[in-house]
């Protein structure tokens, strides 16, 4: 059933380019629904499924048979989690693009292939099938934010499409030569991940692979594609790109990288504990000092990511699950970030500066995206109560248990966060400057139903989430005392 | 073995041949009066017919047998002068797949006015390439590419209206003539050495473990010959200019049908007739031999074609960059030397001219229309022309390597082969820097599809008014491509159980 | 009452309370200010219930609520009182109310405004009885958001400066904190503050820590727990605060609005009190001991340093922020005290007893005085248009004596005056902390002295001497806001000359705390 979930945003491409020309209405309705459909397909997934089902296969049958690549889609409980994510992102984005007018046919197409794409990539169980979904989700970004984006488009477009690809392609060759090393004529990520790879092979490929993969992720120093990119992107894009496609990162990271290659991941492992919490710091650092309110958000989500890669890294269960954690929970909060910012600000008046944007009084003309982006703000500084907490949490209980100079950093990143997330609170919100005579005679449009509809439905799910982690937790822990993770929780540690 | 035998084996060839002769006349004798459009599409038809015949011919009629009555492999004759396995079958089905696609999107072209004679040339060209194919025998290779060659040299110069046509013909005919000497060179030196002419019995004779130093310049003399064949650097000067100058069809079977069978004739060359001849291109265990010779040919095609490539701003020259870093891959299939090298390069090479016989095809109406093929040309054309926008999209990712299109598995599996063809992936390298290389090319790839679909439209350029013809081969190209891609073990599979049987 | 989850139901009623207040239209005034002051006595009346039933013989928890939350984390939903965190549970309710009323007058986003003081009180409540890290730590850590939107939108002319100030300066102790509770977790696998007050004691944290934390590569080994003490450490001394740990503190007092003052002051400062007492001072003993002489130097600086401070304030807020800090300097003196190491006899008990029992005096005193303080400069304000110089009165007695009088009664009762309630409190402190830590009450006591002497000038200086001209027309304190503070006051004379009434209900969980300090 969960393979649905691809199938549905595919049809709805085929559907939404089959709509004759100026039907924009009809386009949104058709991506909404497929986008809900989606969601409601994951969502029914999460209730049926059993705690302790581990990798459950939904369905698996010869692809290229002389090859040993196979059409497999299965699922555990990390793979469901995101998938969740996915359909939520997918449901709000479309929301939060309700006043797309240009070309919306394509805009929608675009945005289902590359829904369907993420989720393929999460429920892939066979290391080909994963790549495929996973380079398949290049192209689409490369045209949301092309064609609508804003800011230096092409350019970040360009950027983020390249990024991606080399990416992708240092992931290939680890890929091909994994492939190829273990002469087991298969890709079945299960089969393989219990193939004891020779260490000094693990030792250049798992760089290689996790790199490639991480790069997606925003690792330092490969992230500057995330903030140009993000802030180049249309709203749903950027909340797209911070909300899942970074996740698709850090998940190859984890699924494919960390699981083939444990040994590699023992030797590597500081250092990019060390990337990460440079990352953490870094982006927080830089966030502080950016005029323009998406580049705030963009960094942010590279601070951020640097939490899941170091929850990755810390090798025990809760610091994997808090990582996975912090996948789901930044995917919510980076959505609504960028959707405040790109659609309930900047759609509306038509500058992202900060200094711009502190004489239009927005606090008193738009409360609902004040309120909301203080939530919202609130949720992404780590505050307890949201589910940035208890993912940030673990992580660093985690990293505690592996590397406690790194946690103590990465707490330091934690009151970077806040810092940068209050100033811009106050500089675009909450200000003190009277807006001008001309500001008042214009007043903004008010903030719409379906932007209400989608924050609320993001709010609530950081909410949910961060009171009852559990929801998540369930699914999450177990899926790490499943056989693809034997390897890596035995010999990914060191000691 | 009767000739009647002889016959029943080359019916193939023999129904293309007569196919020629039948369109040439039928063009001469009946439909001379007829107007311009009607002769192309009569004549289209016909040849198409032929080739049909004879890909239905190698499916499913006298499928060879060995003596024993099984179903089996080769079936040499004339000590290799024509072989007849399912490998190769498939490969000639393949071949004349290509050429009915290729007839189809000249078909609605205006360049010239001798439609018999060029159909004829590309049936001609078609036949040459089919006995390419099926030949192991020093002779009959170079015999069969010379007919390929000709009949290549004169379908660039078609365009008698358009001087840079008959520049183009003369560069690539003048490159082409010092190729074949190369190659002869080359041969006659084998020949001189061995004293035999068939690969297999060359490969035995040459059985020695230090390699002769006249072998060594019979190896780069051949390597040279066939390196200007299929446009690998430093021997690919002709192409940009032949790509660019040459109708747009004519490029087109340049580009896919005469590359599928140039690659696969070196590919026999060199893993049949230099088996022992080998030497290793392997990082930090070179060899002497063909394979580093050929290693770094492959090096330059790539770093030379794909960098060139993003400096065009015309996309037919594109294309021939990007066709001459293609080539660098597919040549990773033939360093594989072994059976999965052949298979991945078969693929590679068959989707790769689909691909790019799609990709001029699009271009051939866009020129159409603007008199040129740059690529503003295509600006806004997904707005102007959805579906042809959306099949170039198609075309455009696949040679970027983009799943799940056929040009992404095909890369794949070069890849796979390439690395598992040498010990201890000696061959990694390689690949490293390939797939470094196609990520780059992803840019130029990019530059074309952004004109097309980001781009806004220019207030004067209307839809190009293409024949509906076009865009029904277009649109069934880039559905080959995609179901190739999805489903590659369509060919695979075929490859696979073809390549068991083969001797190779 | 067993059974009936009376602390759950204390946290979400505010809660409910606010998200029905965040629901109401901004100009239903009158309707936001009756319905928060309606949650908040209902409060009171729920706080004052457990108050009642409260066992005071009992040492143990009460009205114990313990459900799994997240298995994985240890982290359990887990409530309960003992004798100290049901008196903060009274104090938070008998304050929130007081504020309440203070800020009748406040006009701007009404609904928001009333709807952020239950919030915050919530997070209170939730503050004083959670007994599991991850629990606690929520409703710490929310608490701060109502305060930084309350200073922010409500304050004077600095808010923004002096809400980002306060925010950051807590967080950055939060954060801190929340790294050493993680250690503590990966050595101990539990949050609950229980079983890590065991371990604690019996010095295992200290012995796991060095034989799990592998991979620690900046401090010696033997250090680790004193690194993960400071960390805890600094979370509280930032809230309480602790010089040096103090200088968002007056900004912050003076900019707040003054009803959010009172809270912060007479609340949100006890948070840390509390947190010294629960989590410190329980789980961490030897760390205590060991840096006991720099913390009571810290505690003296504490006492004395702003007490001199307040002396050269000419704005009466900064001048009972300084004072205030200076208050809960006793409490710290107290505290540190306490960790001294002394032979298991009845006599250094009954010492540490009256210390304790002075503390948790202390904090009520002062959770009572200082917002009634606040609420007369609040009174002062409305009436002289926002000034609160020193030097801006003079002879208020004249026209206003009523307002003079009582608040009168509330300055000597924050310097000490026998009779009344701050006396009892610091009397027992500095009664038990002499033997105990002898050269640190005697400083302290200079503490005491400058604090006479500026709360005396200043009572001087706008009370007494010629009556301002200005002010001549003051009207003196109105009915109703007799009403609000008198109960107050009459309290602080109950508790003055009655502290039975409060040492009774503490005094067994005082006795057990000192019995389960370590020796």
């Amino acid at each position: 059933m969960l393979a649905w979930t691809v199938y549905i945003s595919f049809i709805g491409v085929l559907v939404l380019m089959l709509l004759p020309a100026g039907r924009a209405r009809l386009a949104r309705i058709v991506a909404l629904l497929a986008a809900l459909i989606g969601l409601g397909i994951a969502l029914a997934a999460i209730f049926q499924r059993e705690p302790d089902a581990g990798i459950e296969t939904i369905t698996q049958r010869a692809w290229i048979p002389g090859l040993g690549i196979n059409y497999f889609l299965a699922v555990d409980g990390i793979s469901l989690t995101l998938a969740v994510l996915t359909g939520v992102a997918a449901v709000v984005g479309i929301l939060f693009s309700w006043n797309v007018e240009h070309r919306v046919k394509e805009f929608f197409a675009f945005y289902l292939a590359l829904i369907g794409g993420v989720y393929g990539v999460f429920l892939s169980f066979d290391l080909f099938l994963l790549f495929v979904f996973y380079e398949l989700a290049i192209i689409p970004k490369y045209f949301l934010i092309a064609i609508w984006g804003s800011t230096n488009k092409e350019y970040g477009a360009m950027k983020l499409a390249l990024y991606s690809f080399v990416g992708s392609a240092m992931v290939l060759i680890g890929i091909v030569a994994a492939y190829v090393v273990s002469g087991a004529k298969t890709m079945n990520l299960v089969e393989l991940a219990q193939y004891s790879f020779p260490a000094s092979f693990q030792h250049w490929a798992f760089p290689l692979v996790f790199v490639g993969f991480a790069i997606l992720a925003g690792l330092w120093p490969f992230h500057t594609w995330a903030p140009t990119g993000h802030v180049a992107a249309p709203t749903a894009a950027s909340m797209l790109l911070a909300g899942v496609v970074m996740k698709l990162g850090a998940y190859g990271a984890l699924r494919v990288a960390m699981t083939l290659f444990p040994e590699g991941l023992a030797e590597w492992r500081y250092a990019i504990g060390l990337l990460a919490v440079i990352g953490i710091v870094y982006g927080a650092t830089v966030a502080l000092i950016q005029k323009d309110f998406k580049f705030v958000i963009g960094y942010s989500s590279v601070s951020h990511m640097g939490f899941v890669l170091l929850g990755l890294v810390t090798i025990n269960t809760i610091g994997l699950s808090g990582a996975v954690l912090q996948m789901f929970s930044h995917g919510i909060i980076a959505g609504l970030l960028f959707g405040v910012v790109g659609r309930m600000v900047y759609d509306r008046t038509h500058t992202r500066d900060l200094p711009l944007l502190e004489g239009l009084g927005l606090g008193r003309a738009l409360p609902f995206a004040a309120g909301t982006f203080a939530v919202a703000g609130f949720a992404s500084m780590g505050l307890p109560g949201f589910s940035g907490f208890a993912a940030e949490f673990q992580v660093l209980l985690g990293a505690w248990q592996a590397f406690p100079t790194f946690a103590v950093l990465a707490g330091f990143g934690i009151l970077v966060g806040i810092a940068y997330t209050l100033r811009v609170l106050q500089k675009a919100f909450f200000n003190e400057a009277v807006p001008s005579p001309e500001a008042q005679a214009h007043p903004l449009p008010p903030i719409s139903v379906p932007e209400r509809l989608g924050a609320v439905i993001l709010l609530g799910a950081t909410l949910i989430i961060g009171i009852y982690p559990n929801l998540l937790l369930d699914l999450i822990g177990p899926s790490f005392s499943s056989h693809l993770f034997d390897r890596l929780l035995r010999e990914g540690r060191p000691f | 073995m009767s000739y009647l035998q002889l016959l029943g084996l080359v019916a193939p060839e023999t129904i293309v041949v007569i196919t020629a002769l039948v369109v040439l006349g039928l063009d001469l004798l009946i439909l001379r009066e007829q107007p311009l459009r009607h002769r192309f599409w009569m004549g289209a038809a016909f040849a198409a017919f032929g080739c049909v015949l004879a890909a239905a011919w190698l499916l499913f009629i006298n499928s060879p047998t060995h003596p024993a009555g099984e179903v089996s492999g080769a079936l040499p004759l004339l000590r290799g002068m024509f072989v007849d396995d399912g490998l190769v079958r498939l490969v000639k089905v393949a071949l004349l797949g290509l050429t009915v696609f290729t007839i189809a999107i000249s078909m609605e072209s205006s360049f010239t006015g001798h439609v018999g004679e060029y159909l004829a040339l590309i049936l001609l060209a078609t036949v040459g390439m089919m006995f390419l194919v099926s030949a192991e025998d020093i002779l009959m290779i170079f015999i069969s590419l010379e007919l390929t060659s000709l009949s290549l040299y004169i379908l660039t110069a078609f365009n008698k209206r358009n001087v840079k046509s008959a520049e183009a013909a003369l560069k690539y005919f003048l490159f082409g003539g010092m190729s074949a000497a190369f190659t002869l060179f080359g041969l006659s030196l084998v020949y001189g050495l061995s004293g035999s002419t068939g690969l297999r019995e060359i490969a035995a004779k040459l059985e020695q473990p230090a390699l002769d130093p006249l072998l060594v310049a019979a190896i780069v003399m051949t390597v040279i010959g066939f390196g200007f064949k299929v446009a690998a650097v430093p021997f690919h000067l002709w192409a940009p200019d032949a790509y660019q100058g040459a109708p747009t069809p004519s490029a087109a079977f340049i580009a896919s049908g005469s590359k599928v069978a140039s690659f696969f004739v070196f590919a026999k060359v060199m893993m049949l007739g230099f088996a022992h001849a080998g030497g290793s291109g392997s990082w930090h265990a070179y060899a002497p031999g063909w394979l580093p010779v050929l290693a770094v040919v492959a090096v330059a095609s790539m770093l030379l074609g794909n960098l060139a490539a993003i400096a065009q701003s015309n996309v037919k020259r594109l294309l021939a960059y990007s066709a001459i870093a293609h080539g660098g891959y597919a040549l990773l299939g033939i360093l594989a030397n072994g059976p999965s090298g052949v298979t991945s390069l078969v693929y590679y090479v068959v989707t790769y001219g689909l691909t790019v016989l799609g990709a001029f095809g699009v271009v051939g109406l866009v020129e159409e229309r603007a008199g040129e093929a740059r690529i503003s040309d295509f600006a806004g054309l997904g707005r102007r022309e959805p579906l042809l926008a959306f099949c170039m999209m198609i075309f455009m990712l696949s040679l970027a390597g983009i799943p799940p299109l056929a040009g992404f598995f095909g890369k794949f599996y070069v890849f796979t082969a390439a690395v598992g063809g040498a010990k201890d992936l000696g061959l990694l390298w390689l690949v490293i820097f390939a797939i470094a290389m196609s990520a780059v090319s992803l840019y130029y790839y990019l530059q074309v599809l952004k004109q097309i679909y980001v781009v806004p439209v220019s207030a004067e350029s209307g839809s190009l008014g293409a024949p509906i013809s076009s865009r029904i081969v277009l649109a069934v190209i880039a559905f080959g491509v995609v179901a190739l891609g999805c489903a590659p073990d369509f060919l695979v599979g075929r490859l696979l159980a073809a390549i068991k049987l083969a001797a190779l | 009452m067993n059974g009936f989850p009376i602390i759950s139901i204390l946290t979400f009623v505010p809660l409910a309370g606010a998200i029905l207040l965040i629901g109401l239209h901004s100009r239903q005034k009158g309707l936001a200010r009756g319905l928060a002051l309606g949650f908040s006595l209902l409060n009171l009346v729920l706080a004052v219930t457990l108050w009642a039933q409260f066992d005071p013989r009992s040492s143990g928890l009460q009205f114990v609520e313990r459900h799994e939350w997240i298995k994985s984390l240890g982290a359990q939903y887990f409530v309960g009182v003992d004798g100290l965190g049901a008196l903060m549970v009274l104090l938070t309710a008998l304050v929130v109310p007081i504020a309440i009323l203070a800020s009748w007058r406040i006009d701007e986003k009404v609904p928001i405004f009333f709807s952020l003081v239950l919030f915050l009180q919530s997070g209170l409540f939730g503050t004083f009885t959670a007994l599991n890290f991850f629990h606690w730590f929520i409703f710490w850590e929310i608490s701060l958001v109502p305060a930084f939107f309350l200073i922010k939108f409500w304050g004077g002319t600095q808010r923004t400066a002096a809400a980002t100030q306060f925010f950051i300066y807590t967080m950055v102790g939060s954060v801190a904190m929340l790294l050493s509770f993680l250690a503590l977790y990966s050595v101990t696998g539990t949050f609950d503050f229980m079983e890590l007050a065991d371990k604690g004691r019996s010095g295992e944290i200290a012995s796991q820590m060095i034989v799990k934390v592998t991979a620690w590569q900046i401090f010696n080994r033997d250090q680790l727990p004193l690194v993960i003490f400071a960390g805890v450490f600094l979370g509280f001394a930032v809230k309480v605060p602790l010089v040096p740990f103090h200088t968002w503190l007056p900004t912050t007092y003076a900019e707040a609005p003054t009803s959010v003052t009172m809270l912060l002051t007479g609340l949100m400062s006890k948070m840390g009190v509390y947190g010294f007492l629960r989590i410190l001072l329980p789980i961490f003993p030897d760390q205590m001991r060991m840096v006991m002489t720099p913390l009571l130097w810290l505690a003296v600086a504490t006492i004395v340093l702003p007490a001199c401070a307040a002396f050269a304030q000419r704005d009466l807020k900064r001048m009972f922020a300084y004072s205030s800090i200076n208050h809960l300097g006793y409490c710290l003196l107290g505290i540190f005290a306490l960790a001294k190491l002394t032979q298991a006899d009845a006599s250094w008990n009954l010492q540490k007893s009256a210390v304790l029992n002075g503390v948790l005096l202390q904090m009520f005193n002062h959770g009572l005085t200082a917002p009634i303080l606040f609420c007369f400069i609040a009174f002062l304000e409305q009436r002289s248009g926002g000034l609160r110089g020193v030097d801006d009165f003079g002879g208020l007695r004249k026209a206003a004596p009523v307002f003079c009088g009582l608040m009168g009664i509330a300055i000597f009762a924050s310097l000490g005056l026998p009779g009344l309630n701050g006396f009892i409190g610091e009397f027992l402190i500095f009664k038990g902390s002499f033997p105990l830590a002898t050269w640190a009450t005697a400083l302290s006591v200079l503490g005491l002295l400058v604090t006479a002497i500026f709360l005396l000038t200043m009572l001087q200086r706008v009370f007494s001497g010629p009556l301002n001209g200005k002010w001549s027309g003051l009207a003196d304190l109105s009915w109703k806001e007799r009403l609000i503070v008198l109960p107050a006051l009459a309290l602080m004379l109950i508790i003055g000359v009655y502290p039975q009434l409060l040492i009774g209900k503490i005094n067994t969980t005082v006795i057990a705390m000192v019995e389960n300090m370590k020796f």
